[in-house]
């Protein structure tokens, strides 16, 4: 494991190639390159610039948050510190062990048990053959499914699958925290529980990057805000700054839209 | 009851611009196929799982696949070799033997193509080796090949064969096949996420190449033009598992010879292709 965690993000845009209709098929393509039409085929290929000239630079205890509208790119700057989607410009460095928790059901399949499920999140962290067992228990316990752990999760209640991949997401402890705003949807007496949890693996985390909507959640976790929208660094800063500036934006509008 | 949490994540380090060499990417490919390497409980994990679920809730499992296969080379080898005018005796065994062999293949290349397509929800949500899904597709194609070779061991002991050595001189060829399956689920799964009018035209390329390989008929049918079969690839590379195993004296070094150059191609243009595009696939998919 490396010493100290960090993240480095230097001038990252990520432009995401709409592909539709003929720019889909090859036939269309070859077709097109042979009547000499694909510079011009070329030409029309939409894209969509998802992140543009993003710089960060995350060390031991910084607690990000990312705030802004639906599509300001928060999701995609996540999936970008995952190395899930690689910059198509700029350069991205991460040292540290990682956990993204950005699907809540990932790799899970209904059709396998509990237990089997819980074995294959461990294959998935490439976690070696000893640890599973530690694992099983973890998630086993804290996701109080009893009997229910040997039968198929196809038949599990909507709270118990919740529970399976809450406690399956939050049972590895990384070095380096994502997590989307998924993880706070879920039953309110499983909620107090899974806070604790959720705080507990927040706290031992070195460096955490949340994304929400809910900026009393990012409030209380954050140290430093980061307000996207379109794809663009709005504000940088500590979170109550920046939180004010963010919050203060919806109230400005009505004002300019009566005078 | 504890609410610790113990296990701790595997350590990644990333290092990833945009602007790189050939030689930048091509590291990171190698660094694909090692993690993916590592990674071989996963890969055998979710081969067995397709399968599995492939025939979840029918009794006899993943042996319908062999009751099939079986059916299968029962009907046409009976009136195949009324057809040819063969010896059943004669015609059974390689029918049956090039049914199945024939089946791993053209099953493989069909799936192949959807190698990564399938996986896109992980894809999208957990940076993974794509080498990992690679093998995924050629251990659940190896899983199901096994239970095939059920119908050929049958067909083997009713009419009393024993390939003996043959079985040793087998493994050479299977080896290759595991190389060039492994190159082909990243050519085919990549190309295919990026152009989607890939798989019909692969499934019908495979079409072809099942009447014009000597699948069902012997390649000593063809009289003469037998000198020109090493120019098929899909010849090449079914004879050099199955002229063993049918205890025909070994595969002949021109055979050899096509098919080392076939996999040669195959993998040079699979790997340049997987450089270039794999960071690319997960905006594809």
């Amino acid at each position: 494991m490396a010493d100290s965690a960090s993240i480095l993000v230097e001038n990252v845009s990520v432009l995401f190639p709409l592909y539709h209709g003929s720019s889909r098929s090859l036939k269309k393509m070859v077709v097109a390159a042979a009547s000499g039409r694909l510079a011009q085929d070329t030409h029309q290929r939409v894209v969509v610039r998802a992140l543009t000239d993003i710089n960060l630079n995350l060390g031991r205890g910084d607690r990000l948050g990312l705030v802004g509208s639906n599509g300001a790119g928060k999701t995609t700057l996540l999936r970008v510190l995952a190395g899930i989607y690689e910059p198509v410009m700029g350069r991205l460095k991460v040292s540290g062990s990682l956990n993204a928790l950005l699907d809540p059901n990932l790799g899970m399949n209904v059709e396998l048990t509990g237990r089997e499920n819980i074995l294959l999140r461990g294959l998935y962290n490439g976690l070696p053959k000893s640890a599973l067992p530690r694992l099983e228990e973890d998630v086993a316990d804290f996701a109080e499914l009893s009997d229910f752990l040997d039968l198929p999760v196809r038949i599990y209640s909507a709270g118990m699958v919740v529970r399976l991949g809450f406690a399956l997401a939050t049972a590895i402890r990384p070095q380096i925290l994502l997590m989307d705003e998924w993880f706070l949807a879920g039953d309110a007496v499983f909620m107090d529980k899974a806070r604790v949890r959720l705080e507990e693996m927040v706290r031992s985390a070195d460096i955490l990057v949340l994304s929400s909507h809910n900026t009393a959640i990012i409030k209380e976790w954050c140290s430093r805000v980061l307000w996207l929208d379109q794809g663009r660094i709005i504000a940088d800063g500590p979170a109550g700054d920046v939180l004010n500036q963010y919050l203060g934006l919806p109230a400005e509008q009505p004002v300019s839209a009566l005078g | 009851m504890s609410t610790a949490v113990s296990t701790i994540a595997v350590s990644t380090d990333l290092d990833l611009k945009a602007d790189i060499t050939v030689a930048g990417r091509n590291r990171l490919a190698v660094d694909d196929v090692a993690r993916g390497v590592r990674l071989w409980r996963l890969a055998v994990a979710l081969g067995w799982l397709d399968i599995r679920l492939r025939y979840r809730g029918s009794m006899l499992g993943p042996f319908w696949l062999t009751i099939s296969t079986g059916v299968m080379v029962a009907a046409l080898g009976f009136l195949y070799s009324t057809l040819f005018k063969m010896d059943l005796r004669e015609y059974l065994p390689f029918l049956a033997l090039s049914q199945v062999l024939w089946g791993f293949l053209s099953a493989l290349v069909s799936e192949a193509c959807t190698t990564f397509t399938d996986a896109e929800g992980v894809i999208r949500s957990v940076r993974m080796p794509f080498f990992v899904y690679s093998t995924r597709t050629l251990i659940r194609n190896f899983i199901a090949l096994g239970h095939n070779i059920v119908v050929i061991v049958v067909v083997f002991a009713i009419f009393q064969i024993w390939p003996g050595w043959g079985l040793v001189e087998a493994i050479p060829g299977l080896l290759l096949w595991v190389i060039d399956s492994l190159a082909l689920t990243l050519l085919l799964g990549a190309f295919c996420a990026r152009f989607r009018d890939i798989q019909p035209i692969v499934n019908s390329v495979m079409q072809i190449a099942f009447f014009v390989t000597p699948v069902i008929w012997k390649p000593s049918q063809l009289g003469a033009g037998v000198d020109n079969l090493p120019f098929n690839p899909f010849f090449d590379l079914l004879e050099i598992v199955r002229a063993p195993l049918l205890g025909e004296g070994g595969t002949s070094s021109m055979t050899w010879l096509g098919a080392v150059i076939y996999s040669v191609v195959l993998c040079s243009v699979s790997w340049a292709f997987f450089v270039r595009a794999r960071g690319r696939i997960t905006f594809w998919i």
